[in-house]
């Protein structure tokens, strides 16, 4: 039987980019990446960065792999897994420091978790493992995308609404808010209303798609 | 000994590795629907972090930062080793795991099959990774292998108490009438906001 060479941006590879950003999204339907999600969405600018660095690695480390998928011993899959994840994360955090040095030293830690950010490591034992590399880069894409709008759009309501900014640019000062009363609601900034917001996201998604209600 | 109490009270409350960082929130979500479940899993973490931050922290100071083989030799004083921080922490608390995983396997079989699958998950619980990374990032404040083993300690009570508290509350509400779009993990959000919010009380507490 000869293989159908599939095309390569088939319905089947187009549903792969699509999934992750609302019906198998890697935050809010598989719960996977949830640290950095809340923790670096202060503002708009790391989290943007976070997003892309982290897909980075979701997409290279897919791809590494996936071609390697035949050659991995089961039973030491996972110390494999973590140290291809390892060594790109070395990589992106030394261009980052290169490039935006400020930026990195607000991401600090959070660099390096990108190492157990658990939406790589479960892109890499759900899919990577068992698909060929394109189909696996394009998973890694999507997953990519899913991540990094919820990242955006956590970090766009929490810096307008804790700090009136976006990207530093003053946005609510401009539009004449404060004078009209607005105070910058410094809950905001902090943490637990990063997981409200998340929450808040969650419930709008489900509402929308009611096949994605929990029985 | 004040500053090792210090230290513990800090890391379990004040920097809680739940509500003040977010480490760790995967397996805290995904392991607190019973109480069963989020005690096992809590104790595992407490297990694996005291092990590894203190093997870390040797590390740290005699491998990886600048400096520190000035043991295997004067020439070696200028070498800064530390961008393989996060491979060989990594290595450590994978390694750790494995060997926690053949010790229960041989000495309890039975706390080995309730554990299950989550025993191997912890090496890629950020949490125990984050701790080896605080510890390197507060090298003022943990200046000893004591230390870091009692911060080692202190993160994981912290995150045990935060899954614990997370897991009994979501038992109970299961009988609430929670929106359907909310029933679940949307909820589940919410109330931990709530409970980080609790625990910023802790927050201007200077030790």
């Amino acid at each position: 039987m000869s293989e159908q060479q599939e095309a390569l941006f088939s319905k089947k590879n187009r549903k792969l980019l699509s999934d992750p950003l609302d019906d198998n999204n890697p935050i809010t339907i598989q719960v996977l990446g949830i640290c950095s999600a809340l923790a670096i969405t202060v503002q708009l600018k790391p989290a943007l960065v976070m997003a892309i660095s982290a897909g980075v690695v979701m997409c290279v480390a897919n791809v590494i792999v996936s071609l390697m998928r035949n050659l991995i011993p089961s039973r030491i899959r996972i110390i494999v897994q973590l140290v291809v994840i390892a060594a790109l994360v070395i990589l992106v955090d030394q261009i980052l420091k290169a490039f935006v040095y400020d930026v990195s030293k607000e991401l600090s830690v959070f660099v390096g978790l990108i190492i157990t950010n658990c939406i790589i490591m479960g892109r890499l034992e759900a899919f990577a493992l068992a698909n060929k590399p394109w189909r696996s880069f394009l998973d890694g894409l999507g997953n990519a995308f899913g991540y990094g709008w919820i990242l955006v759009a956590v970090a766009f309501f929490r810096e307008l609404l804790g700090a009136g900014t976006l990207f530093g640019y003053p946005v609510l000062e401009n539009l004449g808010l404060y004078d009209m009363g607005y105070e910058n609601n410094g809950m905001m900034i902090l943490p637990p209303m990063a997981l409200v917001t998340v929450g808040i996201i969650i419930w709008i998604q489900r509402w929308k798609n009611r096949k994605l209600i929990e029985s | 000994m004040q500053d090792l109490v210090n230290i513990f009270i800090k890391s379990i409350f004040i920097d809680n590795m739940v509500f003040a960082y977010f480490l760790g929130m995967c397996s805290y979500l995904a392991v607190s629907k019973t109480v069963k479940t989020s005690v096992g899993m809590g104790a595992a973490v407490i297990f694996v972090l005291c092990v590894t931050v203190p093997t870390n922290y040797l590390l740290e100071n005699y491998v990886l930062k600048e400096g520190a083989l000035v043991w295997l030799g004067e020439g070696y004083e200028n070498v800064d080793l530390s961008f393989l921080s996060f491979i060989m922490f990594i290595a450590v608390i994978a390694s750790m795991v494995q060997l926690v995983e053949m010790i229960i396997e041989k000495f309890s079989p039975a706390l080995y099959g309730s554990l299950g699958i989550f025993l191997p998950l912890i090496a890629v619980n950020c949490a125990i990774l984050g701790g080896s990374l605080f510890m390197q990032e507060r090298s003022d404040d943990i200046t000893n292998i004591t230390e870091a083993t009692v911060f080692g300690l202190g993160s994981g009570i912290g995150w045990f108490l935060a899954i614990v508290g997370i897991a009994a509350i979501r038992e109970k509400i299961r009988y609430s009438k929670v929106p359907a779009p909310l029933r679940g993990l949307g909820i589940t959000f919410i109330i931990t906001g709530l409970m980080g919010i609790a625990f910023m009380s802790f927050m201007g507490i200077k030790l």
